[in-house]
């Protein structure tokens, strides 16, 4: 068969390879990655059924919380299940980069419009 | 591993052209390019749902007082059904890892079962999805709006001073009866005497449901149920505004609509790149069991779906935690 997804000189999806023993290795972090994902869901939901909403103090520690579990988590998959720890550093940055740009956004605009509805309710101008 | 990518080339060999600076196929890269467009767009998806939630006049429902039921238990389960669809996702996340790391040991038996295994996951994750969004539209019991202000003593001894416009819930059974009423179906009939609020439904076996207790703040924070004469003098005093489960127009569960809509949108759109996750790794797993990937010399195509259906837990972590737990 004719290869047609290969660049002169290099040959990144035949070399895409590990050994036996390698392997091992890597099974072992998947099975504690999926443990450590799962751990953490369970203790969000925990965390959910134990702290009461009413409490506002304590719930916006526990909001924080969770988001930061949530970080733990996307960052987990990504860098493990989906390799991208392994790719070359410019890899990850043109990966990476656009949500930093979106990050700023969103506080950029939370922070010019983020209290317009306490404002002309009724009229859109 | 990732082929070259961890090899120490000089950067004006790397980027002098005839390879790859970024040390992957072009179909991988394109596919990794694909997922950061993709997750902008859920990016927005919550982003305008945080915006719609703060700039909300109205409380805003609680996921673990909406999403609280099993299929097929009556009880409070907060959010026990939001996570076991989670680990399924995550599970067959795992699966999936593993047919890509079978991939690159040109496994061809390991590739063959760990994709089935992960359709299988993909499978059980949608039928789970199909429940709960079932459930969703079905709804608890319904409820009824206010038409004026009423004082009641809830069972906790409380006095709550209800003013008009107040959402009250019904429970499952009078709820389903109360729907056929409120639509104006002449089979169903209103009973009331000394306090007891009864309905009726006629038909081929007659069915009758009593008012014994309606709930308030059901879905935005502690709820009270309301029994006897408090709870007989709320059903006198409801106004012909009557909401049951949830649809594109109205939904019990909030007075805000854009609950439900961004309920259905973003739960939905994520569902559909499940569904054409599903569809993928089935393509995937018969190219890898008629052998082509293994005539190729290398299980890339694996990796790139793999890639796609990891993404696809990554967006669930996310909508987990700002939809539902948040």
């Amino acid at each position: 068969m004719k290869r047609d997804d290969l660049i002169v000189n290099d040959s990144y999806s035949l070399n895409a390879t590990h050994s036996e023993e390698a392997g091992v290795k890597i099974r072992k972090n998947i099975i504690f990655v999926t443990v450590l994902l799962t751990a953490i869901t369970a203790v969000e939901v925990a965390m959910g059924i134990v702290f009461k909403r009413a409490e506002t103090y304590t719930w916006e520690a526990i909001k924080w919380t969770f988001v930061i579990l949530t970080l733990v988590k996307a960052g987990y998959i990504v860098m493990s299940f989906m390799h991208l720890g392994e790719e070359r550093n410019v890899m990850k940055k043109s990966v990476l980069a656009p949500y930093v740009v979106f990050i700023i956004y969103l506080f950029y605009i939370l922070a010019t419009e983020g209290f317009a509805h306490l404002f002309n309710h009724n009229n859109f101008h | 591993m990732s082929g070259h990518s961890n090899d120490n080339i000089s950067s004006k060999e790397l980027w002098g052209g005839g390879r790859s600076p970024y040390g992957i196929s072009y179909g991988k890269m394109y596919m990794w390019f694909f997922l950061v467009s993709d997750a902008l767009t859920f990016g927005g998806l919550l982003s305008a749902y945080g915006f719609s939630r703060a700039g909300s006049e109205n409380p805003w429902p609680i996921g673990e007082q909406v999403f609280r039921a099993l299929p097929g238990l009556e009880g409070k389960y907060p959010l026990i059904y939001v996570a076991l669809m989670t680990f399924i996702l995550i599970v067959s996340s795992v699966t999936m890892v593993l047919a890509v790391e079978a991939g690159h040991r040109n496994d061809k038996k390991g590739v063959i079962r760990w994709m089935l295994a992960t359709i299988i996951g993909g499978f059980f994750f949608l039928g789970s999805q199909a429940w709960e969004w079932s459930h969703f539209i079905h709804g608890g019991g319904g409820s009824f709006l206010l038409a004026k202000e009423v004082t009641v003593t809830a069972e906790n001894g409380n006095q709550y001073i209800l003013p008009a416009g107040e959402p009250i819930f019904m429970d499952h059974h009078f709820g389903e009866l109360a729907e056929g009423y409120a639509n104006g179906d002449r089979n169903v009939e209103l009973q009331s005497d000394h306090g007891h609020v009864k309905l009726i439904a006629y038909g081929e076996h007659t069915h009758e449901a009593e008012l014994l207790a309606l709930t308030i703040n059901k879905y935005i924070t502690d709820e009270q149920d309301i029994s006897g004469a408090d709870a007989a003098k709320l059903w006198e005093a409801r106004s012909n505004s009557f909401k049951f489960g949830a649809n594109m127009h109205e939904n019990e569960y909030a007075m805000q609509q854009s609950y439900a809509n961004f309920f259905f949108f973003i739960t939905g759109f994520h569902g559909f790149h499940v569904f054409s996750g599903v569809v993928i790794n089935i393509v995937i797993f018969l190219m890898a069991l008629k052998g082509v990937f293994e005539r190729r010399g290398h299980y890339e195509m694996v990796e790139k779906v793999g890639l796609y259906w990891h993404f696809i837990d990554l967006v669930w972590v996310f909508v987990f935690t700002f939809f539902y737990l948040i």
